[in-house]
């Protein structure tokens, strides 16, 4: 048949690309994770036991993996609002507003950390505020260098993406409900809690994986503003391949990440369907 | 921010603005909240032209010097040289691919379609680091099965640390983006037009080239301005990927620990971030162009 071959030709360049460079990759990956054993040579599960067998690693993964929690439900907590009002209150300019919302989340992501740095260091903006504000006597090397500031930092990265899929969320939300509500006598916010909240929550989870996702491999913002306390996995596995140089491990390591990673994002997956359903 | 809400809020939208706009307490936490967005580089494109090398409040004086000192940088030239031919690449290869896959799955059944697009949308919820991990431990694994095959293809080896391997990166990173935006337009473009050109005697192809190619450039430029500006900026995969090389990221990291290169570093980044917020204006403004040109046809 012809559109059989007008398909091979539209769909076969993606595939073979996908599968060169990134399907066989991942296979790669776990082929090395399988490496480095005791013996040397052959295959087998050494890398694992070492990852499962030492507190350290488990430790560290379970932390980051609380991190990401915390970082993106605090990105979807503060861009909730945003997108409502994009959503509910942005009028004819709400495209441009959402254009400027974003446009900074598309500024270099490595610049904003670093900005943030200037921010926060012990010469920057905020300890100059607190110091003419008499809150502090001498500058505060403590906002710079701790996991607080690499929570801080990633929220203000992720803000402007967290909302995006909230907006979309809300904008399909059919404003006659809304208008029914009120009619059957709902205050605006048992509207919202009963109506505006659980339509949008397949759009929360959507950010929520946005975000938790990418943090979870995260290992720049640690370099720039994390000092040796606000260190995350991947600056583990990064390690791996820039100092240890133990490439099986940090293989593992990876495979690990992802395992954190795909049961959050199927749960959350079905939570935003769920109440899909039930809308 | 001023201008947020404007006077005369427009009667086609009565039906989601049913007021008058007045500053209420959303209003004013999405201000406040964009302008906190806004301050850190704000504040690095004022920090830019600050005499002072350190970079602190109060303003020393204002100077250019670090502009001039960015622009004769030849370690920041060639950085910028290796990034722009990355993700030139790397963006065009994605725009190609990904406008490709997108026609396939939306106009087509055929075995391998979810397939397909499931494995072209992986990469969104794979951390960047992973990727790269993975294409480290791949060329690595294949080059020694070539090594063991077939001695004689050394040059034909992709090496692991090397800027193809961080082009490549952004070309699986860029893929679902791609996908995404071209599709969001396909969508939109109604296949009988197509039909109608190939029953006035048009090929497939062709009907492709005069009809729907036409209608979805302006997604198909902002996939790949979208693409490019990824490429351009991403550091994630290049920090593991790029070896002896650098991209404008990796080296701007990489100077970054020096005190004495830092206000050089500071004016490149107040040009990268002015350069980057007009190109996602351009971008935006290219797609919403076509959205209506194609509503009012």
């Amino acid at each position: 048949m012809k559109s059989a071959r007008t398909v091979m030709w539209l769909a076969l360049p993606p595939a073979l690309w996908l599968t060169a460079f990134f399907l066989m990759p991942m296979a790669g990956m776990l082929l090395t994770s399988l490496q480095g054993g005791e013996g040397g040579a052959g295959l087998g599960l050494a890398q694992y036991r070492a990852l499962l067998g030492s507190p350290r690693y488990l430790r560290e993964l379970g932390q980051t993996s609380l991190v990401s929690a915390v970082v993106a439900g605090l990105s979807v907590l503060f861009a909730y609002p945003l997108a409502w009002f994009l959503a509910f209150r942005g009028g004819q300019r709400r495209a441009l507003l959402l254009l400027i919302l974003m446009a900074p989340g598309w500024v270099s992501y490595l610049l904003r950390v670093f900005a943030w740095k200037l921010m926060l260091g012990t010469g920057g903006a905020l300890n100059q505020v607190l110091l003419t504000l008499g809150l502090l006597r001498e500058p505060a090397p403590w906002l710079l260098y701790s996991m607080s500031a690499v929570v801080a930092v990633l929220v203000y990265v992720w803000i402007p993406f967290a909302a995006l899929p909230i907006f979309a969320a809300l904008e399909r939300i059919d404003r006659s409900l809304l208008e029914a509500a009120a009619d059957l006598g709902a205050r605006p916010w048992q509207a919202f809690r009963h109506v505006t909240l659980p339509l949008s929550l397949p759009g929360v989870s959507a950010a929520f994986c946005l975000v938790f996702i990418p943090t979870l491999g995260e290992y720049v913002t640690p370099l720039l503003v994390g000092g040796p306390r606000g260190q995350l996995f991947g600056n583990l596995v990064q390690s791996q391949f820039q100092k240890a140089m133990n490439w099986p491990l940090g293989a593992a390591m990876s495979l690990m990440m992802l395992l954190v990673a795909v049961p959050v994002m199927l749960l959350l997956a079905r939570l935003g369907r769920l109440d899909l359903g039930e809308g | 921010m001023a201008a947020i809400g404007g006077p005369t809020p427009s009667r086609a939208l009565a039906a989601a603005a049913p007021r008058r706009w007045r500053p209420d307490a959303a209003a004013l936490y999405f201000t406040a909240f964009t302008l906190l967005l806004y301050l850190p580089l704000a504040l690095l494109v004022l920090f830019s032209f600050n005499a002072s090398r350190t970079m602190a409040f109060p303003i020393k004086g204002w100077t250019l010097d670090w502009y001039a000192q960015a622009w004769q940088s030849p370690g920041l030239r060639q950085a910028l040289a290796n990034s722009l031919a990355v993700a030139l690449g790397s963006s065009l290869a994605a725009t190609v691919l990904g406008s490709l896959a997108a026609v396939a799955v939306l106009r087509f059944r055929f075995p391998g379609r979810r397939l397909l697009l499931t494995v072209a949308t992986l990469p969104l919820v794979v951390p960047s680091i992973v990727l790269a991990v993975a294409l480290l431990a791949g060329a690595t694994q294949v080059n020694s099965l070539l090594a063991a095959a077939a001695p004689g293809l050394e040059s034909a080896r992709l090496k692991p640390f090397s800027l193809w391997t961080v082009g490549i990166s952004h070309v699986v990173i860029a893929l679902p983006m791609v996908i995404l935006i071209v599709a969001a337009r396909l969508v939109g473009i109604p296949r009988r037009l197509e039909e109608a050109a190939m029953d006035l005697g048009c090929s497939y192809w062709g009907a492709q080239r005069r009809v729907t190619l036409p209608l979805a450039r302006p997604a198909i430029l902002a996939a790949f301005l979208t693409a490019f500006s990824s490429s351009f900026d991403e550091f994630g995969t290049a920090f593991l990927l790029a070896g002896t090389r650098q991209t404008l990221p990796t080296y701007l990291y990489s100077q970054l620990r020096s005190a004495y290169k830092l206000p050089m570093v500071v004016a490149a980044a107040a040009v990268i971030i002015v350069a980057s917020l007009l190109l996602v204006a351009a971008t935006e403004l290219l797609r919403r162009n076509g959205e209506t040109r194609s509503e009012g046809a």
